[in-house]
C-alpha cells in the first residue's frame, strides 16, 4: 500500500520578494473546468446562482461570492473554484478537473502594475483591467491567464510544469525594477 | 572652452571621466561631446574609409562622426554617439577605428590612396581572381574600414522589455510635444510624453527666444512641473521612439541607466512597445550640412549644435568662429556668440540677400571654397564674386538649412512631400493611421507655430478619441522668419563629404549617376550612402539633390529612399531582454524530475520537456551500458518511466464519439467503455498528423493521448476541427495533460507492482490488453491503463500532478526491490524500435497511413479528415517508399538514421536512391542493431538485400530488409 505526499507547483521557489511586491503561491484549491454543452450557457449561469449565488462572467470578468470563485477562461469556458462544480453542472456542461494543472501565484505590491508590464502585453490601466477583470494573454513567452483580484494583487496562472520559469520570469522583473527604482526612480 | 556662468548646467559640480585613457573633467549635464569641446579636444574619431580626422559635428542623436565605444571588456559597448552619452564619475570612453592612436593612426594611408576608392571601387577592383574575394579581399576590406567593435564576449548586461498603453502619445518634448501633451493631460485623456533627450525642452534648450516672457528652457521647466504632477501621464525621458508599426504599437528605446555606473540588474536599456489610441509626432527638425571642399575637418560643425553647446552647455567650440550658410536660422548662431563673448569671424551666407549685421562681417553671396588644419580647422577659404580669400577660424558653424523629421510617418511606406519653399521633405498626412504631425517636424519652425500647433493636434487627437478639449491659451512666442536659398554643394575639384559617416563625397553621388545608377536606390546602395548608423540622417536630402542635379531631373521627381525602423540604433540586446538562458524558452519540468536529477539522469530537451536520457548506475561509463541495461530490466522485470509529457486531452460532449470518428481514421464509436485503442490522425492532405490511445471513460467522456511533440498541435487541431469544420457537433476539449501525472510501468512484472501499490487488485480479467480502470492508490482516485509501448505486458497509471514525485519515487524504490528500475528515454526509444512502433521519426509530416502499413486502420464506413485526400493515386502507389525493418548482416555492423538505401549492386547516387532510415539502435535483446526505414516497395521486399550508405559519416552496411516488428510480432508478451 502506498501513501502519496501532495507538493505544489512552486514548493520552495517562493514565497519572494523584490522591486517593491512579494510574489507567493496561492493556496491549493478545488478548480474545474466547465464548457457548458452547447445552448447550455444560460443553465449553466442559473445552475451557479442557486447553488453558490453567482452567475457565470461576461469574458474578461470573474465573479466570486463567498470563497468560491469563477474566472471567464476563453469562449465557453470558465474554471469554477471553491464549489462542486461535477454536481453543479451535472448533465449540463463538461466538467474537468484542472485542480493540479496551473500553477497559480500572486503577485502583491504597490508596484505590481509596473513588474507585469515588463511581462506581458495586455493594457493593465484601470480602464482596461479594472479589479475583477481577467485576462487570457502571455506572461514572457508563456499562456498565462492574468486576473486583478485587488487594487495592487494580481493572480499569475500557468500550466504546472512551467512554474520553475514562471518565478523565474516573475522575480528577474522585480529584481530588474527595484534597480531601476534604487537608480532613477520608477520610470513607469 | 568652458564659458563662465553660461548654460543650463551648475558649472562647480564637476564630473570626471576618461577619453583614450585621458582624464576629462566635465560638469554634471554635460554630454561626452560637449565635456570634450569644453576642454578643447576637437579630434574624437576617425571616418570609416578614408581614416580622416573627424570631430562633432551635431548636439543630438544623429552624430555622424563622434562615435565612440563606452566601457571595457565584455561591458564595451561601440558606436555610441559621444553627444548622447551623458558623463558619469567613472566613465570610460574610447575612439574607434584608428591604430595605433587617434592622432596617429597607420590606415590614414587610405586617404592618400582615395582617388582608388570611389564608390563601387571593391566591384570593379576585386574581381579576380574570383575565390580571392572570401579569403582575401572581403576580410582585408573589413578589417580597414569599420566602426567600433564588439568585445566577442558574453553580454553579461541586463536589459528589460516593457509594455505601455495610452490614449495620446507625443513624440518629441520640444515646445510643440510639450503643449500637445498638456491639452491632452488637462483634458483628460491618458498621455505618455516621450524624449529621447535627458530633459524635456528639445530646441528650447539650445536657444534664447522667450515664452511668455520667460527663457524658453524655464517655460518647459513649469510645463513639465505641472505634467508630473498628472496621475494621468507618464513622462519618459531618454526615450527615443524608434518605429511606427501596426495597430497604433510605436517601439521606443529608453536609456535606463547609460548614464550612471553598472548596478546589479540594473537594466542598460529598456525596449518599449508603447500601444496609443493617437500619436502625435513632434520630433522637430534636424539641421543639415552644406558639401563643399574638406568640409569634414575637426571643427567644423551644424550651425544648430554650435547654438546648443554655447547657451545650453555654456560651451564655445572655438575661440574664432566662421559661419557658413543658405538662411537666416545661423545668424543666431553669430548673436548667440557674440553674446557669449567668442568671437565671429565672419558670416559667409550664400544668399546675395543675406541680413546686414553691424554686429558681424556678413559676405553675402559668398561661398566657403577649401578648408585647412590636418586635425582640426585652422583656416577657411571664402569666395566672393570670383575671388578667393583666406579667413583664420578654429571653428565653422555651417547651415544648408533644416529637414523636418519625417521619419516616422514613412514607416508605414508613406512618402513624404516636397515642399519648394522650405527646401525640405515635410510629412503626407495620414501616412501612419491615428498619427498626426506638428511643429517643426511638420515644416512649421517658428516657435509660436510650433506651440500653436501643438495644442491644435492634440485637440484634433481628442476628438476622434470622443474627449472634449479643455481650454488652453497658446502662449506667446517669437514668429521668426525662416528664409532659405537653395545651396547643396559649392563646386570644386577636391573631394566634398555629403555621408560624413560612411566617407560618401559629392564625387561619388555623380560617379554613380555617370555609371546609371540613377534611380535614388540604385545610388544609394552603389554610393553606401545613408546606410551607416545614422541611416543618412546628415546626408540624404543634400546626396538626392546632388543626384538630381546629376541626372537632370528635379528633387520630388527623384524622390528619397525609403526610411525605415529603427529611428536610432537598437541594440539587440534590448529588443531580446530576458530572452538570454534560461529566459530564452520556457523550461517545463515533469514531477518526477528532482528524482531524475537526484540519479544524476543526464536531461535531455523534448520540445521544452526536460526528460531523463538514461539513468546510470556505479561502474557505468558510457550511456549505451546503461540503456543496455535498463532495456534488458524492461524485458525481464519491470520498469519505470514518465509519460507525463504525453499530451493528454479530455473530450466530453454528447457527440463526442462521433467527433473522434471524424478526428480519427478508424472508429471509436463502437469503443466499448473502459477500453482502449490505438489511433492514427491524418491532416487534411492525407498525410499521418499523430498517432496515440484513446480511452473511452463512459458514453459521452473520452481521455486521448498524444505524443509529446505534437501535443499543442494536436490540441489546437481538435479545436479547429470543433469550432469550425464541425461547429453542429456538442463536444468539448480541455487539455488534461498537466493535469495528471503519468507513468510507464512495463515488463513481466508490471502488474505484481502495481498490485504492491494499489489500494484495489489488478487481474487480467477486469483489466485486460487495452483495457483503462479507475484504481485508488492510497486513497488517491487515479486512473490505471493497460497499453504498451515497449511490446511488454504494460500498464500507465496516472494521478493528480500533485502526487506525481511521490507515486513515481514510490514506483521506482518498489522496483528496485523487484529487480527492475527507472528507465530513460533512449532504453525507451530502443524498446519501441525492437517492437517497430513508430515516433515522429516515422511519421515526419511526409508520409501516409499507407506508407506506414497502416492503410486498413483508415475505415472506408466513414468520412474523416484526410480520407479522400489519402485516397489519391500518388499517395497509395505501391512505389512509395515503406516502412520496414533492417538488419545489418553482420549483426555490430553501424546502421545510421539519415543513411540511404541503395540495391546492392547499384553506385550510392542520388538517382539510385530506394529510401532512408529514419531510426536505429542497437538492441541488447536481439544483439544486433536495428533500423526502421522507408524502402521504395519495401513491404514486398523482406528478405531482400540492401545497402545502407551515408555519405555524411562514411557509413556503407549491407542489411536484410525484415518486418518492422523486430520481436514478438504476434504480440503475446504485451497481451499477457
Amino acid at each position: 500500500m502506498a501513501r502519496l505526499i501532495a507538493t505544489t507547483p512552486c514548493g520552495d521557489l517562493l514565497p519572494a520578494a523584490g522591486g517593491g511586491a512579494i510574489l507567493t503561491e496561492a493556496a491549493a484549491v478545488d478548480c474545474y473546468s466547465v464548457a457548458p454543452y452547447k445552448g447550455m450557457e444560460k443553465a449553466c449561469s442559473t445552475a451557479l446562482k442557486k447553488a453558490c449565488g453567482i452567475a457565470l462572467p461576461e469574458p474578461n470578468r470573474t465573479a466570486s461570492n463567498d470563497g468560491v470563485r469563477v474566472i471567464w477562461s476563453g469562449q465557453g469556458r470558465y474554471l469554477v473554484m471553491a464549489a462542486d462544480a461535477p454536481d453543479i453542472f451535472a448533465g449540463i456542461a463538461s466538467v474537468t478537473d484542472q485542480s493540479d494543472a496551473n500553477a497559480t501565484i500572486v503577485l502583491d505590491g504597490a508596484t505590481a502594475r509596473a513588474i507585469l508590464a515588463r511581462l506581458t502585453p495586455i493594457d493593465l490601466r484601470d480602464s482596461a483591467m479594472p479589479v475583477g477583470a481577467t485576462a487570457r494573454s502571455l506572461i514572457g513567452h508563456m499562456s498565462a491567464s492574468i486576473t486583478r483580484i485587488a487594487a495592487d494583487e494580481y493572480e499569475l496562472m500557468v500550466m504546472r510544469s512551467m512554474a520553475a520559469t514562471l518565478v523565474h520570469e516573475v522575480t528577474e522583473s522585480m529584481r530588474g525594477l527595484g534597480a531601476r527604482a534604487a537608480a532613477t526612480g520608477l520610470g513607469g | 572652452m568652458r564659458i563662465a556662468g553660461r548654460g543650463l548646467y551648475d558649472q562647480n559640480r564637476k564630473v570626471s571621466f576618461t577619453f583614450d585613457g585621458r582624464k576629462v573633467e566635465g560638469v554634471n549635464g554635460d554630454t561626452v561631446a560637449s565635456a570634450l569641446l569644453a576642454n578643447d579636444i576637437r579630434l574624437v574619431g576617425r571616418s570609416f574609409k578614408y581614416h580622416r580626422p573627424r570631430g562633432i559635428l551635431t548636439a543630438g542623436s544623429e552624430e555622424a562622426n563622434a562615435l565612440i565605444t563606452v566601457g571595457r571588456g565584455a561591458a564595451a559597448e561601440p558606436n555610441l554617439r559621444a553627444t548622447v552619452q551623458e558623463v558619469f564619475d567613472g566613465l570610460e570612453t574610447r575612439s574607434q577605428n584608428r591604430w595605433p592612436s587617434l592622432a596617429v593612426d597607420a590606415l590614414a594611408v587610405n586617404d592618400l590612396m582615395a582617388p582608388f576608392f570611389g564608390a563601387g571601387f571593391y566591384y570593379k577592383t576585386f574581381m579576380w581572381p574570383r575565390k580571392f574575394w572570401e579569403g582575401l579581399y572581403e576580410p582585408f576590406i573589413r578589417r580597414a574600414a569599420g566602426l567600433g567593435a564588439l568585445s566577442g564576449q558574453h553580454n553579461e548586461d541586463h536589459y528589460e522589455r516593457a509594455f505601455a498603453h495610452c490614449d495620446i502619445l507625443v513624440i518629441g518634448g520640444g515646445p510643440a510635444g510639450l503643449m500637445a501633451a498638456l491639452t491632452a493631460a488637462r483634458s483628460g485623456a491618458d498621455v505618455i510624453l516621450a524624449d529621447e533627450d535627458s530633459r524635456f525642452g528639445g530646441r528650447l534648450l539650445a536657444e534664447t527666444g522667450t515664452i511668455d516672457g520667460l527663457p524658453g528652457h524655464q517655460w518647459a521647466e513649469g510645463i513639465v512641473a505641472e505634467l508630473a504632477t498628472m496621475p494621468n501621464v507618464r513622462l519618459m525621458t531618454r526615450t527615443t521612439v524608434t518605429g511606427a508599426y501596426d495597430g497604433g504599437t510605436f517601439g521606443a528605446l529608453e536609456r535606463v541607466a547609460q548614464h550612471l555606473p553598472r548596478a546589479d540588474h540594473l537594466p542598460r536599456e529598456c525596449f518599449w512597445r508603447i500601444v496609443a489610441k493617437r500619436a502625435v509626432l513632434c520630433a522637430g527638425a534636424l539641421e543639415r550640412p552644406v558639401a563643399f571642399a574638406d568640409n569634414d575637418r575637426p571643427g567644423i560643425m551644424n550651425a544648430g549644435a554650435v547654438r546648443a553647446y554655447v547657451n545650453r552647455w555654456g560651451v564655445a567650440p572655438g575661440r574664432e568662429v566662421a559661419i557658413f550658410c543658405n538662411n537666416d536660422s545661423a545668424h543666431d548662431t553669430a548673436r548667440d556668440l557674440i553674446a557669449a563673448g567668442v568671437r565671429v569671424a565672419a558670416v559667409i551666407d550664400s544668399r546675395a540677400e543675406a541680413p546686414k549685421s553691424d554686429d558681424y562681417r556678413v559676405i553675402a553671396g559668398g561661398v566657403v571654397t577649401g578648408t585647412r588644419g590636418r586635425q582640426g580647422l585652422r583656416e577657411i577659404a571664402v569666395t566672393q564674386d570670383g575671388k578667393e580669400s583666406r579667413i583664420a577660424a578654429d571653428c565653422l558653424a555651417v547651415s544648408g538649412g533644416w529637414n523636418p523629421s519625417v521619419h516616422l510617418t514613412c514607416h508605414m511606406n508613406g512618402r513624404p512631400v516636397w515642399d519648394a519653399t522650405l527646401l525640405a521633405f515635410v510629412p503626407r498626412p495620414g501616412s501612419v493611421p491615428g498619427l498626426s504631425t506638428a511643429g517643426a517636424c511638420n515644416g512649421r519652425f517658428a516657435t509660436s507655430d510650433c506651440l500653436a500647433d501643438g495644442v491644435e493636434a492634440a485637440k484634433v487627437a481628442l476628438s476622434e478619441l470622443g474627449l472634449k478639449a479643455a481650454d488652453i491659451a497658446v502662449p506667446q512666442a517669437g514668429a521668426g522668419d525662416y528664409r532659405i536659398e537653395a545651396l547643396w554643394a559649392v563646386p570644386g575639384k577636391r573631394r566634398a563629404w555629403l555621408d560624413f559617416q560612411n566617407d560618401v563625397t559629392v564625387k561619388d553621388v555623380r560617379l554613380a549617376a555617370q555609371e546609371n545608377f540613377s534611380s535614388v536606390e540604385h545610388m544609394k546602395r552603389y554610393t553606401t550612402q545613408g546606410m551607416s548608423p545614422d541611416q543618412g540622417k546628415n546626408s540624404n536630402v543634400a546626396a538626392l539633390a546632388v543626384l538630381a542635379d546629376a541626372t537632370g531631373r528635379g528633387i520630388p521627381e527623384t524622390g528619397t529612399t525609403t526610411y525605415r525602423p529603427p529611428f536610432v540604433p537598437v541594440p539587440i540586446a534590448a529588443m531580446g531582454a530576458g530572452a538570454q538562458g534560461k529566459g530564452f524558452a520556457p523550461q517545463r519540468f515533469t514531477t518526477s524530475h528532482q528524482a531524475s536529477v537526484d540519479r544524476h539522469a543526464p536531461m535531455i530537451e523534448a520540445g521544452l520537456w526536460y526528460r531523463p536520457s538514461y539513468f546510470p548506475r556505479p561502474g557505468e561509463t558510457h550511456w549505451r551500458q546503461s540503456c543496455d541495461r535498463e532495456v534488458t530490466m524492461v524485458r525481464k522485470t519491470v520498469g519505470i518511466c514518465d509519460v507525463s509529457t504525453l499530451g493528454k486531452i479530455d473530450i466530453q460532449g454528447k457527440d463526442a464519439a462521433q467527433f473522434l470518428d471524424f478526428v480519427y481514421t478508424n472508429t471509436f464509436s463502437t469503443l466499448p467503455v473502459g477500453r482502449v485503442r490505438y489511433g492514427l490522425m491524418l491532416r487534411e492532405d492525407g498525410h499521418v498528423l499523430d498517432d496515440g490511445t484513446t480511452a473511452r471513460l463512459s458514453d459521452s467522456h473520452f481521455v486521448m493521448t498524444t505524443t509529446t511533440a505534437a501535443a499543442g498541435l494536436v490540441m489546437r487541431h481538435l479545436e479547429f476541427v470543433a469550432q469550425v469544420l464541425r461547429p453542429e457537433l456538442d463536444v468539448q476539449c480541455v487539455s488534461v495533460t498537466e493535469q495528471w501525472a503519468q507513468f510507464g510501468v512495463a515488463g513481466p512484472l508490471s502488474r505484481d507492482l502495481l498490485a504492491s501499490l494499489v489500494d484495489d487488485p489488478i487481474t487480467d480479467e477486469a483489466l485486460p490488453y487495452m483495457g483503462v480502470t479507475d484504481v485508488s492508490v492510497g486513497g488517491v482516485a487515479a486512473r490505471l491503463f493497460r497499453i504498451s509501448f515497449s511490446g511488454e505486458r504494460a500498464y500507465e497509471i496516472a494521478v493528480p500532478a500533485r502526487y506525481g514525485q511521490s507515486l513515481y519515487r514510490q514506483l521506482v524504490a518498489q522496483a528496485e526491490v523487484m529487480g527492475g528500475g527507472p528507465y530513460g528515454m533512449e532504453a525507451l526509444n530502443v524498446l519501441r524500435i525492437e517492437k517497430g512502433f513508430i515516433t515522429h521519426a516515422e511519421i515526419h509530416g511526409r508520409t501516409t497511413a499507407f506508407d506506414i502499413g497502416a492503410d486498413r486502420m483508415v475505415s472506408r464506413k466513414k468520412d474523416c479528415i484526410g480520407q479522400a485526400a489519402a485516397a489519391r493515386p500518388g499517395l497509395v502507389d505501391e512505389n512509395r517508399e515503406q516502412l520496414v525493418g533492417l538488419k545489418p548482416v553482420n549483426p555490430d555492423a553501424a546502421v545510421s538514421a539519415g543513411a540511404h538505401l541503395f540495391r546492392s549492386a547499384d553506385p550510392a547516387t542520388r538517382v539510385n536512391d530506394q529510401g532512408y532510415v529514419t531510426s536505429v539502435c542497437w538492441s541488447p535483446t536481439l544483439t544486433s542493431n536495428l533500423a526502421l526505414a522507408f524502402l521504395k516497395n519495401g513491404r514486398a521486399r523482406h528478405g531482400e538485400r540492401v545497402r545502407l550508405v551515408d555519405h555524411l559519416r562514411k557509413i556503407e552496411t549491407l542489411c536484410v530488409v525484415c518486418d518492422p516488428q523486430f520481436l514478438d510480432p504476434e504480440g503475446g508478451r504485451m497481451r499477457g
